[in-house]
């Protein structure tokens, strides 16, 4: 069984962010990056399948030179070999455009199953595992819960809205996105960290990959959102603010 | 030229944000000088739709049951046919699965979890959150003809009383062929002995707890306002409370009197299960976390100094 992870790398989630300059774009100075938290979950998804049936984990990111710092995490938790795209920094993909690039590369491995995560915390678009799987010609589900191989085929639970959920039968080769939380996410071993020094990386760039790049969205601006509720807001000392929240809580809303 | 609007059903009935997709909809009509129309599958005649110029029923015996690939083919060969200007859907659970990979069939690229629309020059601009709501963006798209899906309670679905639109049947052409995934019947897990829906107060808690052990901190708030404890995905993800337990659109939907969100910062998914709560309380660190958008009340501070002095502060009250 051979097994892609695809993964992105994405500020890391208590970041203070702002836009930069030119109000288009995140003002990326000082940010620290970690793999994007549903992506771990499509990687832990993979270690464990590889676990009971053998076969391969293949990582693969997209990205400047950074993100060499979350595939190596990737490796170091047990993945095989890793292809990193590389971009220039800076660069700016919607989800056609990433998509068109991590299908150029998947094509090339001929994989069984391609997991991903079910959408990134920066961008938030939710889209890059489906689209890839119809540029591929793969089935695909999203949302996925469980995942159980059957011969040629895969069985997984997909989550649908208000609680239920859903099995459904997939022929091979297929991709899938991973819902965040399935699973307990291992940590990478002492060991695991000095074994990923050894294994493969491969690095492409963009270029060789010939995949088509037009973008096909602009945005225009970036920017902090306006509240628009009248929210009273208390800060600073702690005591304080949590009297004036009590008296509030008391005499204005009524609610204690 | 027209926006079409594809909207949802279930069991006949169709859903409330495919109401507010089609808000949005007409808004993009509205700024596009065209007229809107609505395409369901699987249309019932119990499905009143109205404000449009017609409805678009997809039926085939492939369709009775989603997949993405039924669903794909069959809304492709209404776009190839009606050529729409724009296609706007709900951001559901069931879009996410099939609208990225109509899109990119058709070589366009799918603006998701749009939260407004706005009008430049006779072309609309959508605005999307970015990193789960702390930064919004502009968007336009590059192509002429757009895709568009809505986020959930973005859109304020009209109660003007309007005449039904009329229906045209549309036919789709599919083969059993061309879909390879078996969906099996949906279904629910263990029953819920714990119904949020119902309490009065709820002491909500996320991310910000940091650990397990942490918990009596608000387990202490909860005590005093007699509170029934809730929290966000990530603290039922890591088995710190049981998932009945957990408020958002993959758990309950709660509308208490007050709401204490403590420690989380407010993504789509939490917000949209408890938007309806009559008043909000959030303690946060992060003074841009996106649940003070959603707060009447507010303190931005560490919630390890701020839930303990605020316990002591509702004792003396209500002493």
């Amino acid at each position: 069984m051979k097994i892609i992870v695809s993964v992105k790398q994405v500020p890391a989630r208590d970041s203070s962010l702002r836009a930069g300059s030119d109000g288009k774009r995140l003002d990326e100075t000082d940010l620290t990056y970690e793999m994007n938290e549903p992506d771990a979950y499509a990687l832990e998804e993979a270690l464990q399948l590889k676990e009971k049936l053998g076969g391969e984990v293949v990582v693969l990111s997209a990205g400047p030179d950074r993100v060499a710092q979350t595939i190596r995490e990737a490796l170091a938790k047990g993945a095989d070999r890793a292809i990193h795209v590389q971009l220039n920094d800076g660069t700016q993909l919607d989800p056609l455009a990433a998509a068109r690039l991590l299908a150029k590369a998947v094509e090339a491995e001929k994989a069984d199953i391609v997991l991903t995560g079910l959408q990134s915390d920066d961008l938030g678009y939710g889209q890059t595992g489906v689209i890839m799987a119809e540029l591929l010609g793969y089935a695909h589900a999203t949302i996925v819960m469980e995942v159980e191989p059957q011969g040629d085929h895969v069985r997984v639970k997909r989550e649908l809205e208000d609680g239920w959920f859903q099995n459904v039968l997939l022929p091979l080769p297929v991709v899938l996105t991973i819902q965040s939380g399935i699973k307990k996410l291992r940590y990478a071993t002492l060991m695991g960290i000095k074994k990923a020094k050894t294994k493969e990386m491969k690095v492409i760039s963009s270029g060789e990959l010939q995949a088509e790049f037009a973008t096909g969205l602009t945005i225009e601006r970036v920017y902090v959102p306006q509240r628009n509720k009248q929210s009273q807001i208390f800060s600073g000392d702690a005591k304080r603010a949590a009297h004036e929240l009590a008296e509030k809580l008391k005499f204005e809303a009524r609610v204690i | 030229m027209s926006v079409l609007v594809v909207m949802e059903q279930r069991d006949g009935k169709l859903s409330r944000m495919s109401f507010e997709a089609l808000a949005a909809g007409q808004q993009i009509a509205g700024i596009l000088d065209v007229q809107a129309q609505a395409a369901v599958i699987g249309y019932s005649d119990n499905a009143k739709i109205a404000g449009v110029e017609r409805v678009f029923a997809l039926d085939d015996p492939l369709l009775t049951e989603y997949t993405p690939d039924g669903y794909t083919a069959a809304i492709e060969q209404l776009i190839q046919a009606q050529q729409p200007q724009a296609v706007v859907f709900p951001h559901t659970y069931q879009v996410r699965d099939y609208a990225p990979k109509l899109a990119a069939r058709l070589g366009k690229v799918l603006i998701s979890d749009v939260v407004a629309v706005k009008a430049e020059e006779a072309s609309p601009v959508f605005v999307r959150q970015l990193f789960q709501g702390k930064l919004n963006a502009d968007v336009k798209a590059a192509s002429e003809q757009q895709f568009v899906s809505i986020q959930a309670g973005a859109f304020r679905v009209s109660e003007a009383p309007a005449a039904r639109a009329p229906v045209e049947r549309f036919p789709v052409k599919l083969d059993a062929s061309q879909i390879r995934s078996k969906p099996e019947a949906p279904f629910r897990e263990a029953q819920r002995s714990i119904d949020l829906g119902a309490a009065e107060v709820i002491v909500s808690v996320g991310r910000g707890i940091k650990e397990k052990d942490n918990l009596p901190i608000v387990e202490a708030l909860a005590d005093v306002l007699g509170a029934e404890l809730a929290a966000s995905r990530p603290i039922c993800d890591n088995g710190w409370l049981p998932m009945e337990r957990q408020v958002g659109s993959s758990g309950q939907t709660v509308s208490p009197k007050v709401y204490f969100a403590i420690g989380i910062s407010g993504a789509i998914q939490h917000l949209v299960g408890m938007k309806g709560s009559k008043t909000v309380v959030a303690i946060n660190k992060d003074e841009n976390a996106p649940i003070f958008e959603a707060a009447d009340y507010g303190v931005v501070g560490d919630l390890f100094e701020v839930v303990p002095a605020l316990v002591d502060e509702i004792k003396k009250v209500k002493a």
